[in-house]
């Protein structure tokens, strides 16, 4: 029963994409788009081998920017989370301004780091820090907050300082909540990169894309497109596996609960 | 005579406990004692303060008169002497049973390694062995709150207080634990209260038995368990035991 299902599961979305995929290669095929508007995906497929050696240096630079970023945000929400779960002040004083920063449009921002901080990954790696800090220090402090009373009072109990609770109980309690985040955030921050280079650089994956763009060539936008998908699926299930190595209970209560 | 004198020594005696939450009194002069090595049950009905009674030995809640004197002592409002067991298990379900059974020995200061060695000893003693290296959501009720007991003693072997341990197991399981720790308990040096809403657990574990009233609680009645020890299953149906339970019963 569970396999099969886990099958079907797997099955269905596969499948339904085929047949976007099919429709979309037949409409372009039979001449009801036209291909220097939308190219379909085999040709898709074949500017991506061709510009495979090119594209090659922009994806490194991409990822850098996006790694970096990721991992400040990581840091920036470990801290903050903490002092704000720690010392409540400070939460009530700093949580409804991070709330109020999320609704800021980032493309409008990004043109101003460019002004402050030049062409180099740096305002790059700002915007991804932008995308990506948010829901991971949100998952981290709704984790932190919905550790069990109880849990805590038997701790309490044993006499255990506040830094025994934290580490014994509330922070490995907040992993699980805090993995989704992550997860979340990495795929954010492959997107993120490109934003920030969409204003300007030397080198990225959004500056060949606003190249080719200029260009009109499609199919290299597409192809582009196609990398930075596969990019973002990546670095999602590597957070999947560094959860599964991280905390292995995890997993296998969710598949429990199934 | 000395051991004698041990065996009558007071471990824990409550003076008088008042508590109330927001003008809604909950207990109401709460006095008893625990003598070395006593079982002793709180009975009482549902939402009367049982736990709140906890709550303060404990020392995770001040009583707003009265005292909590452990070995003579005031202990009133301080934590880390007695260890507490939740109505709940409350394993840690990202520690394998080991590692929640040593969670004890971390808090006091030891190191992970020592603190395995330490407990591993006593898997065998609580029905445990072979569970070790289990993560809590692999391991049944009964099984969970074996762990949990052990924990509990981890922290402190000489007074132990039960909230409603098997509160939440089925029929058939509870009557095995119940059977399961008074097996446990003869090999351990250890003064236990206990929290239970079941008359028959009550008098089948017990030494005494005190019977609280409703809210705001306050002791009703404090009965004595005379009967032989150790105790099987068939005294449930002994003309003692349903004496004691129809006294209980017209109590309540
Ligand atoms: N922290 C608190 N603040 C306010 N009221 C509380 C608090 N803790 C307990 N109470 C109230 O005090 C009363 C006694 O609670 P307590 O948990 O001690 O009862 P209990 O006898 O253990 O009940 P049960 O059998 O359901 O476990 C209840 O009415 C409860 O709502
Ligand atoms: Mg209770």
């Amino acid at each position: 029963m569970k396999r099969s299902r886990s099958i079907e599961n797997s099955i269905i979305p596969i499948g339904f994409s085929l047949i976007l995929l099919l429709i979309w290669q037949l409409s372009v095929d039979m001449g009801m788009i036209s291909r220097n508007m939308l190219p379909s995906p085999t040709d898709v497929g074949s500017t991506l081998i061709e510009i495979l050696p090119d594209i090659y240096q922009h994806t490194l630079v991409t990822l850098t920017e996006a790694f970096a970023g990721f991992f400040a945000s990581i840091l920036l929400a470990l801290i903050l989370a903490i002092l704000m779960d720690s010392v409540k002040v400070i939460k009530k004083a700093i949580y409804p301004i991070l709330v109020v920063s999320q609704t800021v449009p980032l493309i409008v921002l990004a043109p101003l780091f460019v002004m402050w901080f030049g062409y180099g990954m740096m305002p790059k790696i700002i915007v991804v820090v932008l995308v990506c800090f948010f829901p991971i220090l949100i998952s981290l402090l709704d984790g932190l907050s919905s550790v069990d009373k109880d849990m805590i009072n038997l701790l309490k109990s044993m006499k255990a300082s506040r830094l025994q609770i934290f580490r014994l109980v509330k922070f490995p309690a907040a992993m699980v909540s805090f993995f989704s985040g992550l997860r979340i955030a990495a795929t954010y921050s492959i997107m993120g990169a490109i934003i920030g280079e969409w204003m300007g650089g030397k080198a990225g994956l959004g500056i060949y894309m606003t190249r080719v763009k200029y260009s009109f060539a499609y199919d290299k936008t597409f192809a582009a497109i196609l990398v930075i998908v596969v990019l973002s699926m990546m670095v999602f299930y590597a957070v999947r596996l560094l959860q599964r190595l991280a905390m292995p209970w995890s997993i296998e209560m969710e598949k429990n609960r199934r | 005579m000395n051991t004698f004198q041990n065996n009558n020594e007071i471990k824990l005696e409550l003076k008088e406990l008042y508590k109330a939450f927001e003008d809604t009194p909950v207990l109401e002069g709460i006095s008893l004692q625990l003598k070395n090595k006593e079982f002793i049950s709180i009975l009482g009905p549902s939402g009367s303060g049982k736990s709140t009674i906890f709550n303060i030995i404990s020392g995770l809640l001040k009583p707003d008169r009265g005292e909590v004197a452990i070995e003579g002592e005031n202990h009133t409002g301080k934590t880390g002497r007695v260890s507490y067991m939740y109505q709940k298990d409350l394993l840690l379900p990202w520690r394998k049973v080991i590692d929640n059974a040593s969670l004890p020995l971390i808090v006091k200061g030891m190191e992970k390694q020592q603190a395995r060695e330490t407990v591993a000893p006593f898997f065998k003693v609580f029905g445990l062995e072979g569970f070790e290296h289990k993560y809590p959501f692999q391991l049944s009720g009964g099984m969970r709150q074996r762990a949990a007991l052990l924990r509990t003693y981890m922290f402190s072997k000489d007074i132990m207080l039960l909230d409603e341990p098997f509160g939440g197991l089925d029929a058939i399981t509870r009557a095995k634990m119940q059977q399961w720790l008074l097996d446990v308990l003869q090999q351990l040096e250890a003064s236990i209260l206990f929290i239970t809403h079941d008359i028959e657990e009550a008098i089948y574990l017990s030494d005494r038995v005190y019977i609280l009233s409703e809210r705001p609680a306050a002791v009703k009645k404090e009965i004595v368990i005379d009967l032989e020890r150790p105790r099987g299953r068939e005294i449930l149906t002994s003309r003692e035991f349903i004496d004691l339970k129809a006294e209980i019963l017209s109590l309540l």
